[in-house]
């Protein structure tokens, strides 16, 4: 599979694109807590789908970029989005045979870690602690989860993204 | 994992130093199409609705605001009188009194949305129009809160109810110091440390002390709306209200240190009572 050659790296860019768009389009104050975690979500397809382009690395540059974007320390997401990445790529195997739902409970407990980790660092540098709803954006983004993989599935193929 | 180390090192260095101000930077400028993308409907929007409104809609905005800096000319008609016989009296009473003019700029907020925990907004002026880390951000009303991160074209700035932000304030009334802590709600200030005996209000204004010399004194920071007295503690319980319009202002205005002459302005006394503004 490596010997082919690379096919559609503006595609996987795009869709980072989108995902970071997504997270800072501003929504009404109610439901801002509950945004899915677009480019979780996005960094969990592209480690499953092409662990050998998409991996760690992509994770931390993505990561950096979304630790800009929403005025967070540098390197808090990097490093949540890293062990995303770093998970996925050594289970993505066995990921991949799951059925849709069992996808996207693996899914859930990914980007659990993800909140955990920011969690964490908050609570290190002396954040005050969050409401118990905080843990909701986890559960939407899974729920959310059978939708995006169909979604970009159709968009590698139709782009031929190898 | 060499990755992992190196995010911790950018958390600590980020958290603790400055050096990484430059690369945060950098990567602000690689993010800015990114905001100005998901700003644009609404600016666009905005020039839509200003350039077609209608000739008489013009003209009746056009009227209140000159009926407005009419008003507003007359009060700083009377404002520089006092000031002159303010500066007048502290030359009798021997006090350093530093009148400077202060410049400032006005810049737009970009309407994206950060992190949902943290108060922070997001400006469209950055190291280009020389603003600088922990400049102070007004309104029209009152005090909003100091910027934080400075990219060439952006700046991020912390808003005065952060639960990690804090502000020196006095009360307007009677000069007493104290320092109000954001709470992480949107309408709400909290002043610990006051002691039961204290004098203060419901309705007392709040206005910056200049006490630690981020922010310029007798600027309106809120207004007290609840003092509450438990007979078993050392302090009172007192929370204010911003009297800035956080959330909503589309615009606001940051403020350079004033262009002085001669030496730093010393810290200011508790009975500076520079910009009195009335509730």
């Amino acid at each position: 599979m490596n010997l082919t050659r690379h096919h559609g790296g503006a595609v996987i860019l795009l869709t980072f694109a989108i995902a970071l768009l997504l997270t800072i389009i501003p929504l009404s104050d109610g439901i801002r807590a509950l945004r899915p975690d677009w480019v979780a979500l996005t960094l969990i397809f592209w480690c499953l789908a092409l662990p050998y382009r998409v991996s760690v690395a992509s994770g931390f540059f993505a990561g950096l970029l979304l630790d800009v974007l929403t005025g967070t320390l540098l390197g808090q997401h990097a490093l949540a989005l890293s062990l995303i990445a770093y998970v996925c790529v050594r289970l993505h195997q066995r990921i991949r045979i799951y059925p849709i739902w069992q996808q996207a409970l693996t899914v859930l407990l990914l980007l659990i870690l993800h909140q955990l980790v920011t969690l964490w660092i908050d609570s290190i540098i002396g954040r005050p602690s969050r409401p118990p709803s905080y843990w909701l954006q986890s559960l939407i983004s899974a729920a959310l989860w059978p939708l995006v993989y169909r979604l970009m599935t159709a968009l590698r193929i139709n782009f031929s993204v190898q | 994992m060499g990755l992992v180390l190196l995010s911790i090192g950018l958390m600590t260095v980020d958290h603790r130093e400055h050096h990484l101000d430059s690369v945060r930077g950098g990567l602000s400028v690689l993010v800015y199409p990114l905001q100005w993308l998901v700003d644009l409907p609404g600016s666009t929007s905005e020039w839509f609705r200003e350039s077609l409104s209608t000739r008489r809609e013009l003209q009746e905005e056009n009227a209140s605001l000159r009926t407005q800096q009419l008003l507003l000319n007359t009060q700083l008609q009377k404002l520089e009188s006092l000031e002159a016989e303010n500066r007048r009296l502290r030359a009798l009473l021997d006090s350093s009194f530093q009148v400077g003019k202060r410049p400032m700029l006005i810049a737009g907020l970009l309407s994206v949305d950060m992190d949902p925990y943290r108060h922070q907004i997001e400006l469209n002026k950055g190291t280009l129009d020389h603003l600088f880390e922990g400049q102070p951000l007004l309104d029209s009303q009152g005090v909003m809160g100091q910027l934080i991160h400075v990219g060439p074209f952006t700046s991020t700035a912390m808003l005065i109810t952060d639960p990690s932000h804090a502000i020196p304030v006095q009360v307007n009334r009677n000069g007493l110091r104290t320092i109000a802590l954001g709470t992480g709600a949107i309408d709400r200030l909290e002043l610990p440390h006051i002691p039961d005996n204290a004098d203060i209000r419901i309705g007392d204004l709040l206005v910056t002390s200049g006490l630690g010399g981020r922010f310029p004194p007798g600027y309106p920071v809120a207004e007290v709306i609840d003092v509450e007295q438990d007979p078993g503690r050392a302090f009172s319980h007192v929370t204010a209200r911003p009297r800035a319009l956080l959330d909503r202002s589309r615009e606001v205005l940051v403020v350079w240190p004033p262009v002085l002459e001669g030496p730093p302005l010393p810290p200011a006394s508790p009975a500076d009572e520079t910009g009195n503004s009335d509730t």
